[in-house]
């Protein structure tokens, strides 16, 4: 088992690796020279040719990556062209919106997706397997930047319920301590920002959260639907056990697995959503700070920000893939 | 004579997967409506017309524009229409371009095998790590802003799939007896890949070719809405939901609703015809 982790975590840099020698040269094969960027439009040849040397983009291709790899194992990500911000810094500050967002959209699309998948799949072709499958399927045809437009339309704009963007009203004061708004005002005991944040979270929760729920219930109706047919279902069930036991201690936890596994997928696609949902309701996360950057021609933060969401990926899938060994013990690592 | 069976029973299966005939209505549908778009739009989609701006439709007696006019004064119905035609033909021209990268990456390295392939399987390792969109918009970065980037970016960010689907085929087609003879007779690798195995791995990417283009529709239209994609005044159902963004705290609701709805009828047309087309292809599936 120890082997196991330390290979996929050596696997894990070697992926990283490659992720950042291809974002290198991708970027580099974009055109416009970056150091004409920085100088501006009206810039002097000299002084073009001297941000070329300080940001060495003189010297060979080979060099200046290495010299941009060196960065990155130390923790720094590089400088943004526009704010003159470190990367890195920017990163931190805007992950814990990301994330907390990205929990909230995985807790909704759990409490309804993964029910709805059981329920379905133990009453098939039932009316009910029929709607929550429809649903799941329009869940996935919907583009997410459109339910968030809707929703905001609905409950920000015409009822008035909840805000239209935002992280937290300008109004209420919150002490930074960890940047997870919700953690610093359950710390700073201030009841009035915690509702606040809670109250902005609902909307890009449940936009950013559809799709996955569609997702974790597809694949929950049909992987319950794979072990409800095994033999030892049958068994159990033949020998009196109520159905639901049955379900709850012979099926769920069987079907768990392949669920489980998907885990890695759906944070993918939590923040592949997470771009447009917070562009759509003006989250400061790291959706946001990509797409600014693409507008800006801003090439090292886009660099960065692609590593960074590259390395909180590979992080989740090698989680998930020593969950998968400790719940699964059929599953044996060389 | 078998293949001619196995599409019978195909298309059998199908037409009684009430699912996969309403997705093939809604394709169909839009397809016409792309076409004919000039002759059913009751105006021009890009003629602005400032006086009659943010109009609502026949729900407030306004039948010349059925569903209400955009912030230029453009009739919304006609727009949409034309919308159709772009999403549509982003779509397949996107998939198409990933069947054409991920198609000759997944033969090529399923035939030759050996160092070619783990370079090329490595590569597609590195695009799943990243979710779609966000490689669709580093490429764009790359590429530049517009419509024909965003079908360039989005076809590459299907490619990887697609070549793992094949790649896995070619290597059982690649042992199969006629594939052995062909080579024993002479037959340059060229050929063999082109006359023997193209031909057999195609079943599974049309499923997926299917699936995917609803998925590229709706990649489509994000980048549309971040501004990456088609760029103003393109009627691109995506770029209209961002154009008009700002004014839904106006109360101007169907300039937002009705593109949205455009798309996931689209995209649910695709995926309820793929899913039954999966359904019917994999016996396993058929219960």
């Amino acid at each position: 088992m120890k082997n196991y982790i330390l290979k996929r975590i050596l696997n894990l840099f070697f992926v990283l690796f490659l992720v950042s020698i291809i974002i290198f040269l991708l970027l580099r094969l974009a055109p416009g020279d970056p150091a004409k960027v920085i100088a501006g439009e009206h810039a002097s040849q000299e002084i073009i040719e001297e941000i070329r040397i300080r940001l060495g983009l003189d010297k060979p291709l080979i060099t200046q990556y290495f010299i941009w790899f060196k960065q990155i194992l130390r923790g720094n990500l590089g400088t943004s062209i526009q704010s003159r911000d470190s990367i890195m810094k920017e990163l931190l500050l805007r992950f814990p919106n990301t994330f907390e967002l990205s929990v909230f959209a995985m807790i909704f699309a759990g409490i309804i997706g993964f029910p709805a998948g059981i329920i379905s799949a133990v009453r098939r072709y039932s009316f009910l397997d029929y709607v929550s499958m429809f649903i799941a399927l329009i869940g996935v045809s919907m583009p997410v930047f459109w339910l968030g437009i809707m929703l905001l339309m609905v409950f920000g704009v015409k009822l008035d319920l909840l805000p239209i963007g935002g992280r937290l009203s300008v109004y209420i004061p919150l002490k930074p301590i960890t940047h997870f708004y919700l953690i610093d005002s359950l710390i700073t005991l201030n009841g009035r920002a915690f509702f606040d944040t809670l109250k902005h979270l609902i909307l890009p929760s449940i936009a950013l959260g559809t799709i996955p729920m569609a997702f974790l219930a597809r694949i929950t109706r049909s992987s319950m639907l794979d072990v409800l047919h095994q033999d030892y279902i049958r068994t159990a069930k033949s020998k009196g056990l109520r159905q639901s036991i049955v379900i709850r201690k012979h099926a769920l936890k069987n079907a768990m697995i392949p669920i489980l596994t998907t885990a890695g997928t759906t944070f993918a696609l939590l923040m592949g959503g997470a771009i447009l949902t917070e562009t759509v309701f003006s989250w400061p996360g790291i959706g946001t700070y990509v797409v600014q950057a693409v507008y800006a021609r801003d090439y090292p933060v886009v660099q960065g920000s692609v590593l960074f969401i590259a390395f909180l990926i590979a992080i989740t899938n090698l989680t998930v893939d020593i969950l998968y060994a400790y719940l699964d013990p059929r599953i044996h690592y060389q | 004579m078998r293949q001619y069976s196995a599409l019978y029973d195909t298309i059998k299966y199908l037409k009684k997967n009430k699912g996969a005939m309403l997705g093939l209505l809604l394709i169909v549908a839009f397809i016409l409506i792309a076409i004919f778009a000039p002759y059913i739009a009751p105006s021009s989609p890009i003629e602005q017309n400032l006086k009659n701006n943010l109009k609502p439709g026949i729900w407030a007696n306004n039948p010349t524009n059925i569903l209400g006019t955009d912030e230029f004064g453009r009739d919304l119905l006609s727009r949409i229409l034309y919308g159709a035609r772009i999403s549509l033909s982003v779509g397949f021209i996107a998939v198409f371009i990933g069947m054409l990268l991920g198609g000759s990456a997944g033969i090529i390295a399923g035939f030759f095998g050996g160092k070619i392939d783990e370079i090329i399987m490595r590569i597609v390792d590195i695009m799943f790590s990243l979710p779609s969109i966000l490689l669709a918009i580093v490429i764009v970065a790359i590429l530049g802003r517009g419509l024909d980037k965003a079908m360039i970016a989005i076809g590459i960010t299907y490619a990887p799939q697609i070549a793992r689907i094949i790649r896995a085929e070619t290597l059982v087609v690649k042992n199969a007896e006629y594939v052995e003879g062909a080579k024993a007779i002479g037959s340059s690798s060229m050929r063999t890949i082109l006359v023997h195995i193209l031909p057999n791995v195609m079943s599974p990417i049309i499923v997926y070719a299917t699936l995917s283009t609803g998925s590229a529709i709706l990649d489509a239209a994000a980048l549309g809405f971040l501004g990456l994609g088609a760029q103003p005044p393109t009627p691109e159902w995506g770029a209209m939901l961002a154009d008009s963004f700002h004014s839904i705290t106006g109360g101007y609701w169907w300039v937002e609703t009705f593109p949205g709805i455009a798309i996931a009828m689209t995209v649910l047309g695709f995926n309820l015809f793929g899913d039954g087309l999966r359904d019917s292809l994999d016996p396993k599936l058929r219960i």
